[in-house]
């Protein structure tokens, strides 16, 4: 059995994923904002 | 201010690291690079954001098909060497959050695919996910020695699902870069697990080395070598690529043919011996790259 994480890693651990997803999404929604555009342009 | 209570769902909180490490990122550029060619082979041009965007979807796909397959595999990975430091063996992260991570990644990548490309491409991806999941990882992988054979179809689909993103269809030329890779895997594979058979043979899995000998491994290798460079070679006398396909083809897929008959030769047993095997499996992924290379330069030197 794996031995618990002290609390202070289990913080570190949480907040580096955290700020990775919060990077993440924000490319999402620059990419949706560019696939629509791009769709845009190609139905003119 | 006050910090709220740690909530402890489990023994383990993963790091984004063990999450990417969970994708193969390493046997994912070779799946984004063929995509990558599948796409820009093909005779329409594609807006450059719907072609990132494609090309990501089948980055992501094989990302999700591969975490996935280290969570059914981890008590495999566990008695490899090779695979012993993977996040799930070695303890840093629990099997449920990488089912959730890699059913998550698989249908966000199929469904980009489709906003961004068409039905048919993100068809595609959807069984290249399930092919290698269910076909390969949980069906064939443990029960048959020809578990690769049929397995590689799965790393076989990303030049057909980068070329049919771009055209909103499937013609002859992305099935013989299907069929390139479907027969390649053979020969690449065995040729490792020749120098590694103790590793695999320690995990129980049935690769052919354990399961039928060396040498008639080496020369089911060198017979599947064969039909790949048939394959290699017919878009140009076919009239699909031009002639900077054609010679490149031709010289890639002779020195395949030598390095794999070169592997025919060799009698050794020890690994520390197995110089053309080793040989032939860097080879073989150089030779891939240049050939789907040289597939795009023709393309885009002699449209």
């Amino acid at each position: 059995m794996t031995d618990p994480l002290p609390d202070a890693e289990v913080r570190r651990r949480q907040a580096g994923r955290a700020r990775v997803m919060a990077l993440l999404l924000g490319l999402f929604v620059v990419l949706m904002f560019a696939i629509t555009i791009a769709k845009m342009t190609i139905n003119q | 201010m006050t910090s709220l209570p740690i909530e402890r769902p489990s023994a383990v909180t993963a790091e984004w690291r063990d999450l990417f490490a969970l994708t193969k990122p390493r046997v994912m550029t070779l799946v984004v690079f063929t995509g990558l060619c599948g796409l820009l082979a093909a005779p329409v041009p594609v807006h450059p954001v719907l072609g990132f965007t494609a090309v990501l979807c089948i980055a992501l796909g094989a990302g999700a098909a591969g975490a996935l397959n280290q969570w059914y595999e981890a008590d495999l990975d566990k008695k490899m060497k090779r695979t012993a430091g993977r996040p799930l063996p070695a303890g840093r992260m629990e099997p449920r959050s990488a089912l959730h991570f890699g059913v998550g990644l698989s249908a966000f990548s199929v469904v980009l695919m489709d906003i961004a490309t068409n039905h048919l491409a993100a068809a595609i991806l959807a069984v290249s996910i399930l092919f290698y999941v269910v076909i390969y990882t949980v069906w064939l992988k443990r029960r048959t020695a020809q578990n690769i054979v049929i397995g590689g179809a799965a790393g076989a689909f990303p030049p057909l699902i980068g070329w049919a993103a771009a055209t909103g269809d499937v013609t002859l030329l992305p099935v013989l870069l299907f069929a390139i890779i479907f027969l390649w895997t053979p020969p690449h594979f065995w040729a490792l697990s020749l120098f590694v058979k103790s590793d695999y043979a320690a995990a129980g899995v049935p690769m052919m080395p354990v399961v039928a000998g060396l040498q008639s491994t080496r020369r089911q290798a060198f017979l599947y070598t064969l039909p790949m460079v048939a394959a290699a070679i017919a878009p140009w006398p076919l009239g699909l690529t031009g002639w900077i396909y054609g010679a490149a083809s031709i010289a890639l897929n002779a020195l395949f043919l030598l390095f794999a008959a070169a592997v025919l030769a060799n009698k050794a047993t020890d690994p520390a011996k197995m110089k053309p095997e080793k040989r032939l499996f860097g080879y073989s992924v150089l030779y891939l790259f240049a050939l789907f290379g040289a597939l795009v330069i023709d393309a885009r030197l002699i449209p």
